[in-house]
């Protein structure tokens, strides 16, 4: 059956590793951001820097990803001339470009020590914006003609939440290990592994992914591993598997979406 | 808006000349692509592509020891809701008023969104210049009251061009007309407003399974499931901040 063998539906024409990369990176960013509001509140002041330092770095590298994938730089601007809410690109592009503003102005504030009080309104509105960040993704992957993302609309955004909460938790374990990063890292992992399990039960696709598989290991080793988070190498280690575990997640995925054209 | 204006492929009397193909590369200005022999019988083509906006399938079948052809010009289907309008994020996809879908190449960023949002792979993204291409159903003809290019090159008519009402009502006719002379796998494929892109302005008499043409046979345009998609992905950031903010209660 079919034309020659030849698949129907295009392979996306997007850059690897720029679009995957922009994937973890916006996730990251977003869920370090959220990280960020949350010890301001709650008064854990030595996790706010970091936090935002990786938000900011996270979201900037993400921008730069994208727009080594488009090309040019206006061309990314382009996008903002128009607000549509049909196009996932659009509305990601509507909370990429303010997030990564707000979180850069929160970061260069903190270390200039100068306009902290805007630094930190902009830290809380990058902060209530980060959870979007984290998610945004899954649906543009979701909306596209691609079969393993758009069957696994349902548990897609549940794996990149979970994955953005690690990865996060994984950058402030490099940083300073805390009891709020290990709980986080703890909450990730559980949201990240069941969510691809269930999308796993869905879309048999992603059953053979190699990469997911080493995202699961990787998840596990990270969330075993903080909890000695007194050891420093063993926090460091930890916070290296988490961030490993992102990456592999987000690779593993889009990997799998662009070889069900030819399946 | 003017009348909706379609297409209506007739597969059934395609000879496979291609003149469609070169028609549309000659009116459209569209560059040529390398010289290939594929292997696939008469089809050097391949596929629509940023440089293909008519393609023609040549499907050679043994049927009773004796070999059918099978010969379908492809083109975009101007799909009633189309994935690739909905999805691009500048605004140069666009619906006009013949009720077409038409990318404005000066807007286009190359994104490549409507690529892979495509059901049916139609557009694609030029190499060269980055940018997004598929066919216009030659919007600068048809708005100086012309028929496309490659209907009007057609010689067997297998190419109609005219308001899609008629067209369809005329396809209806064809295929009472091919059942009765006894052509019981004559169908229609992309008429009906029923189907998961709600209709195509660009629709086929087929004499076999859609897939064997390489079409879908039940293309679904995603966003349909947009609204169910943010849902999910809301609920999902809901989570991210439950439990950012659980991992600060307790003890520090
Ligand atoms: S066939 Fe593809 S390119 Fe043509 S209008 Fe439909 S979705 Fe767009
Ligand atoms: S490549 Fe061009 S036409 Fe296609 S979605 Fe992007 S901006 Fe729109």
């Amino acid at each position: 059956m079919g034309y020659y063998g030849k698949p129907i539906v295009k392979e996306p024409v997007w850059k690897v590793p720029d679009v995957p990369g922009y994937l973890f990176l916006g996730g990251m960013a977003g869920a370090s951001a959220s990280m960020a509001l949350a010890a301001q509140l709650s008064g854990r002041h030595e996790l706010v820097r970091p936090a935002r330092i990786a938000a900011a770095v996270g979201s900037l590298a993400s921008v730069g990803a994208l727009v080594h994938d488009l090309g040019r730089p206006e061309r990314f601007l382009n996008m903002l001339r128009v607000f549509k809410v049909t196009s996932p690109l659009s509305v990601g592009s509507w909370i990429l470009a303010p997030f990564s503003g707000l979180t850069a102005l929160s970061a260069t504030t903190d270390f200039s020590g100068r306009f902290r009080g805007i630094g930190t309104l902009a830290g809380a509105a990058a902060g209530v914006l980060g959870p979007a960040m984290c998610t945004y993704t899954s649906v543009l992957l979701a909306d596209t003609a691609i079969p393993a993302w758009h069957n696994a609309y349902p548990e897609l955004p549940f794996v990149f939440a979970g994955s953005a909460m690690t990865s996060a938790a994984g950058a402030s374990l490099l940083a300073s290990p805390s009891r709020p990063a290990v709980r986080l890292g703890l909450l990730g992992s559980a949201l990240e592994l069941t969510s691809t399990a269930a999308m796993e039960r869905r879309v048999e696709n992603y059953r053979s992914s190699k990469l997911l598989t080493a995202a699961k290991a990787l998840t596990v080793a990270g969330a075993g591993l903080s909890l000695l988070r007194r050891n420093r190498p063993a926090a460091v280690l930890a916070g290296v598997s988490y961030l490993a575990a992102g990456v592999c997640t987000r690779f593993g995925v889009y990997r799998t979406g662009v070889a069900s054209v030819t399946s | 808006m003017t009348e909706r204006m379609g297409f209506f492929t007739d597969t059934s009397v395609c000879i496979g000349c291609k003149a469609c193909e070169v028609a549309c590369k000659t009116w459209n200005d569209v560059p040529a692509d390398d010289l290939d022999l594929l292997g696939m019988s008469y089809d050097n083509t391949g596929s629509l592509n940023a440089n293909n906006w008519r393609h023609v399938a040549f499907i050679e079948q043994t049927v009773e020891d004796n070999t059918r052809w099978l010969m379908s010009s492809d083109v975009c289907k101007h799909c009633t809701e189309a994935g690739c309008l909905d999805v691009c994020p500048t605004g140069s996809l666009f619906r006009t008023e013949f009720d077409t879908v038409v990318v404005q190449a000066d807007i286009c960023n190359g994104c490549g969104y409507c690529v892979p949002a495509c059901p049916f792979g139609v557009i694609d993204r030029r190499e060269d210049d980055g940018r997004a291409w598929k066919c216009t159903m030659c919007y600068d003809r048809i708005g100086d009251g012309l028929m496309p290019a490659c209907a009007t090159a057609c010689p067997t008519e297998s190419i109609q061009y005219g308001p899609l009402d008629e067209l369809r009502a005329r396809a209806d006719e064809r295929v009472r007309e091919l059942h009765a002379r006894g052509q019981a796998d004559a169908r229609l494929y992309g008429h009906s407003p029923e189907d998961g892109v709600g209709g195509a302005g660009a629709f086929f008499l087929l004499l076999d399974e859609p897939e064997v043409y390489g079409l879908p046979s039940n293309p679904v345009v995603t966003t349909r499931d947009l609204p169910a998609m943010w849902k999910r992905a809301g609920l999902a950031a809901v989570a991210v901040a439950a439990g950012v903010a659980a991992s600060f209660l307790g003890r520090r």
